[in-house]
């Protein structure tokens, strides 16, 4: 008779069986850092009470719209839109949704820089946001470049001098409908979407910043603890 | 309750008072709120899209503009003849300083004007036996003689402020023909159909697919048609144009310091040397040390204590300060 019950050799225990097993490495690591409450937490800090705070998920939505307009713009190709009140739709769309997404983007900007909001192990998760944004005015510009219309035509004749001055202009050249429209449609919203998910996945880990010259009820006194130790500013 | 201010707390599991939040909920009222937001915005100003500029338009509303700027492209005295790279070795390119990174990647894009806008056009299609005949004299000429006669049409030309008719007769072998000849090309329209056709892969000939618009971008650039309908749209770099859109719409907004640059001394005054006559550079270069700086915020010292000096924070976290504020009170 056989059996389906999971076999180890008798010098293992289970532990020592899944050493070196980097499945079990991986998922350990990812649902160690990120369980289920802090991932979708139902609970917040009481601190978190501010508009400003609305932003972040406002980008994302406007992220959302930008992705789906977006696909369907690439789906009939780049002059579809010049001739078809549904496709001008869309790219009214795209359009709105880019300037939607700016305004968002900056205001939560401007809001965790006021707010230091690095502090406390969060620099990672300033710069992923700081490369996401430069990465977002990027997209942006291409998306600019691939209109197919009189001011495409206008911004890469400018924008090639600034390019080449540099000597980027050698490899990204923005006269090249082909290349800054792969550019635009496929590997910078793919190194994009990378970085806001790490930004979030950031946010998710550390949590929310609290408040500058914080003070918070002290937990049960253990003074060796330097969680309850004063700290000089 | 004993409080204490704790800056290490900021690094660890909050562990005061929490409230009751919903992401899932927050997120879903976000996406309806910016869904109705965008598709108003999207049926109320719909998007801006002013139709391309053309060749032909080119050539039919300014003609001695084309015919002057063909002349100059056979010179090699317009614009992209003297770039420099990556289009040809014509002109170093810009320096910052030491540095010339145009010049360090070299020419990866290589352009001939004369060839690539005028004669292999010109060519591609039958032509009249006048223009054919100044075809084929052009191609037998050495480089100098080429020169020597598009250099003097093109001083001749600019003696007469750009207009052909007031060109005196001179020793300017096929040229007039080339460009009377390319000129016929653009008013019918054929020259937008063959430069747009040419072949990536074997160039000189007649392509297929071609993506790249380097070569007609660059020859639009040339002549004042292009430079002309941006003064008219606004959209000039010294009237902060890199930020602007056609018609009323907002535009790439986002790069207003990039743009910033452009408007003040020493940068927007393309004769002064070193920081003018090379803004182009310089400014990229100051925009990329800009972006690191705020990539690297939480590092710099001052910069990073800013939040701390001027407390706008306490607008933000006004509940929290207001409740700790109370709590002490009592």
């Amino acid at each position: 008779m056989t059996t389906t019950e999971p076999q180890t050799a008798p010098d293992e225990t289970p532990d020592s069986a899944e050493a070196g097993n980097w499945t079990v490495g991986l998922r350990n690591k990812f649902f160690g850092t990120y369980p289920p409450e802090k991932l979708l937490p139902g609970r917040q800090p009481a601190y978190l009470s501010s508009w400003i705070y609305v932003f972040g998920v406002l980008t994302i939505a406007a992220l959302v719209f930008i992705i789906i307009s977006g696909l369907v713009l690439s789906f009939e190709g780049p002059s579809w839109y010049h001739t078809s009140s549904v496709g001008l739709f869309t790219n009214s769309v795209h359009f709105w949704s880019v300037q939607l997404f700016f305004v968002f983007m900056v205001v939560h900007l401007w809001g965790k820089f006021w707010m230091a909001a690095w502090r406390g192990h969060r620099a990672l998760t300033w710069m992923t946001g700081v490369v996401a944004f430069l990465m977002s005015i990027g997209t942006a510009f291409t998306g600019y470049l691939v209109q197919t219309n009189f001011d495409s035509q206008w911004i890469s004749f400018e924008a090639k001098d600034g390019l080449n001055a540099v000597g980027i202009g050698a490899w990204f050249n923005v006269t090249n409908l082909g290349q800054t429209l792969l550019i635009h449609v496929c590997l910078l919203p793919l190194v994009l979407g990378v970085i806001v998910v790490g930004h979030i996945l950031l946010v998710r880990k550390h949590g929310i910043v609290p408040p500058i010259d914080v003070e918070v009820p002290a937990p049960a006194a253990d003074p060796t603890d330097p969680a309850t130790t004063e700290v000089k500013s | 309750m004993s409080r204490h201010p704790d800056a290490d707390v900021v690094s660890r599991p909050w562990t005061g008072k929490t409230r009751r939040y919903d992401i899932v909920k927050e997120g879903v009222i976000a996406i309806l709120v910016v869904g109705v937001l965008a598709l108003a915005l999207s049926a109320l100003f719909s998007s801006p899209d002013d139709p391309v500029l053309t060749f032909q338009g080119w050539a039919k509303s300014a003609p001695a503009n084309f015919y002057t700027t063909t002349v100059q492209e056979l010179a090699g005295t317009s614009e992209s003849a003297g770039y420099g790279p990556p289009y040809n070795t014509a002109s170093d390119g810009l320096t910052a300083g030491p540095l010339n990174m145009q010049k360090l990647m070299g020419v990866r894009i290589p352009v001939d004007t004369a060839q690539d806008f005028v004669i292999t056009p010109l060519q591609t299609q039958q032509q009249p036996a006048a223009v054919s005949a100044a075809v084929t004299a052009w191609n037998a000429a050495t480089p100098d003689q080429q020169s020597a006669w598009a250099t003097a049409l093109d001083d001749a030309l600019t003696a007469a402020d750009g207009d052909p008719s007031k060109v005196p007769n001179g020793n300017y072998g096929p040229v007039p023909t080339l460009a009377a000849g390319l000129l016929a090309m653009g008013q019918s329209g054929a020259y937008d159909g063959i430069f747009m056709a040419q072949s990536p892969q074997a160039p000189g000939g007649p392509g297929f697919y071609n993506l790249d618009y380097t070569k007609q971008i660059l020859f639009l650039g040339d002549g004042s048609y292009l430079d002309d309908a941006a003064t008219a749209a606004n959209l000039q770099g010294n009237t902060w144009g890199m930020m602007n859109e056609t018609g009323s719409y907002p535009g790439q907004a986002w790069l207003w310091l990039y743009s910033f640059w452009y408007q003040i001394s020493p940068f927007n005054n393309e004769e002064s040397a070193p920081f003018g006559s090379n803004a182009d550079a310089w400014i990229f270069y100051l925009m990329m040390i800009l972006s690191l700086a705020l990539l690297l915020v939480p590092f710099i010292p001052g910069l990073r204590s800013i939040p701390k000096w001027i407390p706008i924070h306490r607008l933000v976290w006004r509940d929290y300060y207001r409740s700790q504020h109370a709590g002490a009170k009592e």
